[in-house]
């Protein structure tokens, strides 16, 4: 896939009192997804045109993609889709990036969201709530043991602009 | 077309009093924000000013209290002391909020010039995060403790 097409929409760095292992871990892995990103658990087969899958808590596949590009512990880049009909059709496909950098005794984490066509603030939205809240957890996770489980209430503004697009939601 | 702005939401572990409290006690400001202070009587039209906490006449931010409702929203105008120019002047709005049993902060600073988008793009995720980290564990993150020269 051609990403020298894609562009930023969305950037949020955020610092964690961790080593970037433990934080390429935690992006990675199940077992540390579960607890931060509201259930869900991230399977990463980590080689490049490997699968990038999120499954919810009943085992359903919420979101697909495949790796871009992986250098542990530093970079991560995979396709991020959610598993709704003619979403990728209408709206594309979604990229993003993980740059990990040492930064003092800590790690700076830097998610970049990145798509092919411009997209509307509606559309954007539901990542802009998503994004703080899943890293907030994260990184609380690491640093105290504990996510912060943010229940996060769904993303009505983009739900509704899905919808005015013919985007079958659950 | 209008200025630039920067939103930054973090979600800390704490209470909406305890994140009012870091940004105005001295104690607990210099250690997430470079050794800084923010020094101000907090009223509306009051002037504030972010100093080096070991040195008051270190003055590397000032501005005025435009809006004051503790402990959810705080709101005050940014300018470096030597800047002159009016479009030197940027906004900063600090909402903080209960949400769901942990508290949510969104800072918007607006009317930026592109230099300053820059420079805050890279400032606030640092002191923030740093915050977090200070009230969910006690002690903030090490690169912030130091008193840092650069103003912004």
């Amino acid at each position: 896939m051609n990403t020298g097409n894609f562009k930023p929409a969305i950037i949020y760095t955020i610092y964690v009192a961790s080593t970037p292992e433990r934080v390429w871990e935690a992006l990675t892995s199940a077992e540390f997804s579960r607890k931060y990103f509201f259930g869900n658990a991230v399977e990463v087969d980590q080689r490049i045109g490997g699968a990038y899958v999120v499954r919810q808590a009943d085992g359903a596949l919420h979101i697909s993609g495949v790796v871009i590009e992986c250098d542990p512990p530093r970079k991560l880049s995979f396709t991020f889709n959610v598993n709704w009909p003619e979403l990728i059709e209408k709206l594309g496909p979604t990229l993003v990036t993980y740059e990990i950098e040492a930064a003092g005794d800590a790690v700076k984490l830097t998610m970049t969201e990145s798509h092919d066509r411009p997209l509307d603030e509606d559309i954007l939205s539901g990542g802009r709530q998503g994004w703080p809240a899943i890293l907030s957890s994260l990184k609380s996770l690491l640093e105290t043991g504990e996510p912060l489980v943010v229940k996060m209430a769904p993303p009505q503004r983009m739900l509704a602009a899905l919808k005015r697009m013919g985007i079958k939601t659950p | 077309m209008s200025k630039p702005e920067f939103v930054y939401v973090v979600y800390i572990h704490s209470t909406p009093a305890k994140i009012w409290d870091a940004l105005q006690n001295p104690e607990m400001t210099k250690e997430f924000w470079g050794r800084r202070r923010n020094r101000s009587d907090w009223k509306i039209g009051s002037q504030w000013r972010h100093e080096n906490y070991d040195d008051a006449t270190e003055v590397a931010v000032i501005g005025t209290i435009v809006e004051s409702d503790p402990p959810r929203r705080l709101v005050l105008t940014w300018t470096h002391p030597n800047d002159a120019a009016p479009d030197a002047v940027s906004r900063v709005s600090f909402d903080i909020e209960e949400y769901k049993g942990s508290a949510r902060l969104t800072v918007t600073h607006t009317d930026l010039s592109p230099e300053m988008l820059r420079a805050i793009s890279t400032g606030w995720p640092a002191v923030l995060s740093s915050l977090k980290t200070l009230l969910e564990t006690g002690a903030s993150l090490p690169m912030t403790r130091q008193n840092w020269k650069k103003a912004g």
